[in-house]
C-alpha cells in the first residue's frame, strides 16, 4: 500500500519536473523559436501581416545572421518602428525596401534585388547547372557513339596484334 | 581548334578557382556604407548642448562626424583620438549622439571631455538611420560641401586615422588643387 503510493507520488513530481524543465526551455530562447515583442497597432489584421513579411525579409545590420523581426539590437528595434510608420502613412512595400535599400544597400534584403552587381549571383548557379550538364551530355554521347561503334580489329589489326604479343620487347 | 577546346575548361576552371580563392578574404560582414558621394541627409535637430542645427551649421571645409554614444564602451577607447584631432585644430569634429539620452550624453561629455564642434542629439535613432548607421562607433568623413567621401566601423584610434583617414583626407585636397 505504502509502496503504491510513493511510486504513485514519484510519478506526479517526475511529470511536474518534466513540465518545469520544458517551461524553461521555451523561456531560455532557442533560436528560430524567438521574436521580439513590439507593442505595434495596425488599423488592419493585412497591415500586420505586411509588417510581419517584411521584418521577416530584412536582415537586420547590426546582429548580421538575423532578421528584423528576431533581433534585439538597437538598430532593429527603429527599423520595425520605421517599417510600423511607413505601414501607417500607407507606403507600399516596395518603397519600404526602396527606403531601406538607399539606407543599407543590399546588406538589408536577405532576397537580394536583381542588379548588375548581383546577376552572377541571382543566373550564376543555373549558367553553371546548364554548362556542366551540357558537358556531362556531351561526354556520354560520345562514350555511347564509341560503344556502338564496331570495335572489332580487322585482319591487318590482328596480325600486328599478334606480331606485338609475341616480340615480348 | 582541338587544342583550344582542350584548354576551355582548363581555364575556366583556374579563372573561377582564383575568383573563389578571392572571396576566402572578403570580409563577410562589411557593410558598405550607401552614401559615399552622397549628400549628409538633412537634419533639423537639436544638438545636445540644446541649441537648434540643421545642414548649413555644419563647419564648411573637410570633418569627421562620429557617432557616439554614452554606453558605447569602445567610444572611450577612440575618444583620446578625436580629442586629439580636435585640440590640435587638426580637424574638425562633429558628433551624433546615437540612441542616447540627452542627461546621460551630457553627463559623459563632462566626465571625459567633450570633442566635439558640437554633438547631435538623436536619441530615437531616427537621424542614424538616414545615415545608414547600425552602431556607435562609426565615423565618416564629409567634405567642405557636405558629401559624404568614406566611413569608417568601429574604433577610429591613431592607427586606424593615419592608415586610411589621413589617406583619405590627402587624396581629397588633392583632387581640389587638381581642380583649380
Amino acid at each position: 500500500m505504502n509502496n503504491r503510493i510513493y511510486s504513485l507520488s514519484l510519478a506526479v513530481g517526475f511529470k511536474a519536473l518534466l513540465a518545469g524543465f520544458i517551461l524553461l526551455l521555451s523561456l531560455s530562447g532557442i533560436p528560430g523559436a524567438v521574436a521580439q515583442v513590439d507593442t505595434f497597432e495596425f488599423d488592419s489584421e493585412e497591415q500586420q501581416q505586411r509588417f510581419r513579411k517584411l521584418s521577416n525579409e530584412f536582415r537586420c545590420p547590426m546582429c548580421q545572421n538575423t532578421n528584423l523581426t528576431g533581433s534585439s539590437g538597437g538598430v532593429a528595434e527603429d527599423l520595425r518602428r520605421e517599417i510600423h510608420r511607413m505601414i501607417q502613412d500607407g507606403l507600399s512595400d516596395a518603397e519600404i525596401e526602396q527606403f531601406m535599400f538607399e539606407r543599407y544597400g543590399d546588406f538589408i534584403f536577405y532576397r537580394p534585388r536583381l542588379r548588375a552587381e548581383t546577376v552572377l549571383l541571382w543566373f550564376g548557379p543555373p549558367v553553371f547547372l546548364f554548362v556542366g550538364g551540357f558537358v556531362a551530355f556531351g561526354i556520354s554521347r560520345r562514350a555511347k557513339k564509341l560503344s556502338e561503334e564496331n570495335t572489332e580489329l580487322d585482319g591487318e589489326q590482328q596480325a600486328r596484334l599478334k606480331e606485338l604479343l609475341d616480340n615480348k620487347v | 581548334m582541338n587544342k583550344l577546346k582542350f584548354y576551355i575548361p582548363v581555364i575556366s576552371f583556374f579563372a573561377l578557382a582564383l575568383q573563389l580563392w578571392r572571396g576566402l578574404y572578403l570580409d563577410p560582414k562589411e557593410l558598405p556604407s550607401m552614401l559615399i558621394d552622397k549628400p549628409m541627409p538633412g537634419f533639423q535637430l537639436s544638438t545636445v548642448a540644446g541649441t537648434e542645427v540643421e545642414n548649413d551649421d555644419l563647419p564648411d571645409q573637410i570633418f569627421l562626424l562620429n557617432v557616439w554614444g554614452s554606453y558605447c564602451l569602445p567610444c572611450l577607447i577612440e575618444h583620446p583620438t578625436l580629442m586629439r584631432l580636435s585640440e590640435e585644430g587638426e580637424i574638425p569634429v562633429v558628433g551624433v549622439n546615437y540612441r542616447d539620452r540627452q542627461a546621460l550624453a551630457l553627463d559623459w561629455l563632462a566626465d571625459n571631455g567633450n570633442p566635439f564642434a558640437f554633438s547631435i542629439l538623436d536619441e530615437d535613432g531616427r537621424f542614424g538611420i538616414d545615415l545608414g548607421v547600425y552602431g556607435a562607433p562609426e565615423t565618416y568623413l564629409v567634405d567642405e560641401n557636405g558629401v559624404i567621401r568614406f566611413r569608417h566601423v568601429s574604433v577610429l584610434d591613431e592607427r586606424v586615422w593615419e592608415e586610411e583617414f589621413v589617406p583619405a583626407i590627402a587624396e581629397l585636397r588633392g583632387q581640389r588643387s587638381s581642380d583649380e
